[in-house]
């Protein structure tokens, strides 16, 4: 059942640099295996692409506020392979690996992720990535689709067991939404 | 008997797809177990289950009005939930932002004739 998580500002003003009224991304349940982010940004989608491929610009923002991206090594071309790092302020490391199946600039890529729990990698997860362009604003949709339902719990129990994990904290938004009908 | 996780912990009772179907139903307002049934095509039995796990973990209420029992969400106890998945929408939100940043400086750096 899909349930959406968080509403998106329906403001349309178009955005100048460091614009205070930010977008709101959102987060959507699709099923057992599927959790879908979308979010959209006042670029076109060549940019969105070039800014989600290559290393340099990944890095700018593609950690937190309290875990910077410390290495980022990619191979773009089906069956290329990527690693990322983050490291947090406490100097834990947070290590993703995964390998591209589509590069289709600037519209669709997909790849695998696998995550660094202790010594060893999770399963892939898939992740489908599409930039949609209108208007001169990109639509991007995150589809991180699990190989099981017991990954997906699996990852959300060792987000619990790890202090929670932002990075992989694969969630149920819907019950933030509840909580807040309920405050 | 012993008890199983499921019923012993708030995490554990929402990762039933199920349960989470039932507190959305339940979010704007309390209904009877017959209604849980039939509007999330379950059998009356299978209902009464998911709510009996949910309210053992604290996460509905009952009230009961002569034969009937009402269910209804207690939000007080989905609040660890929340923060945790606050953090996950915060994460993405936080994320996103600096992306934002990042795409005005490639626009005005395009608009300087230095391609990205």
């Amino acid at each position: 059942m899909s349930t959406t998580a968080t509403a998106t500002t329906t403001t349309t003003t178009p955005t100048i640099a460091n614009p205070t009224n930010r977008r709101r991304a959102v987060i959507t349940i699709v099923s057992d295996t599927e959790v879908r982010i979308t979010r959209e940004f006042d670029a076109p989608a060549r940019l969105v692409f070039a800014a989600s491929t290559r290393p340099e610009h990944m890095a700018r923002w593609y950690g937190c506020s309290e875990m910077k991206m410390f290495a980022c090594e990619i191979d773009l071309r089906p069956g290329g392979a990527y690693h990322w790092a983050l490291r947090s302020a406490d100097g834990s490391e947070h290590h993703f690996r995964g390998v591209y199946k589509t590069v289709q600039a600037p519209t669709h890529m997909v790849y695998t992720e696998a995550y660094l729990l202790g010594d060893t990698w999770t399963n892939d997860a898939v992740n489908d990535v599409t930039m949609e362009e209108r208007d001169g604003k990109t639509l991007l949709t995150v589809r991180l689709i699990y190989a099981s339902k017991a990954d997906r719990d699996g990852h959300l129990g060792s987000g619990m067991e790890n202090g929670m994990h932002e990075t992989h904290a694969r969630l149920d938004g819907l019950l933030a939404e509840l909580a807040r009908a309920e405050a | 008997m012993a008890r199983t996780a499921t019923t012993t912990d708030v995490f554990a009772a929402v990762a039933e797809p199920r349960r989470r179907e039932i507190l959305e139903l339940l979010a704007p307002g309390e209904q009877p177990v017959n209604e849980v049934a039939r509007l999330l095509h379950l059998t009356q039995p299978q209902a009464s289950k998911h709510l009996r796990v949910l309210k053992e973990v604290g996460l509905v209420h009952v009230r009961e009005a002569g034969q009937q029992r009402f269910y209804s969400v207690n939000g007080r106890a989905l609040e660890p939930i929340h923060a945790w998945s606050s953090r996950f929408e915060a994460y993405w939100n936080d994320r996103f932002d600096r992306l934002d940043d990042l795409l005005e400086e490639l626009k005005s750096r395009k608009e300087e004739g230095d391609p990205p």
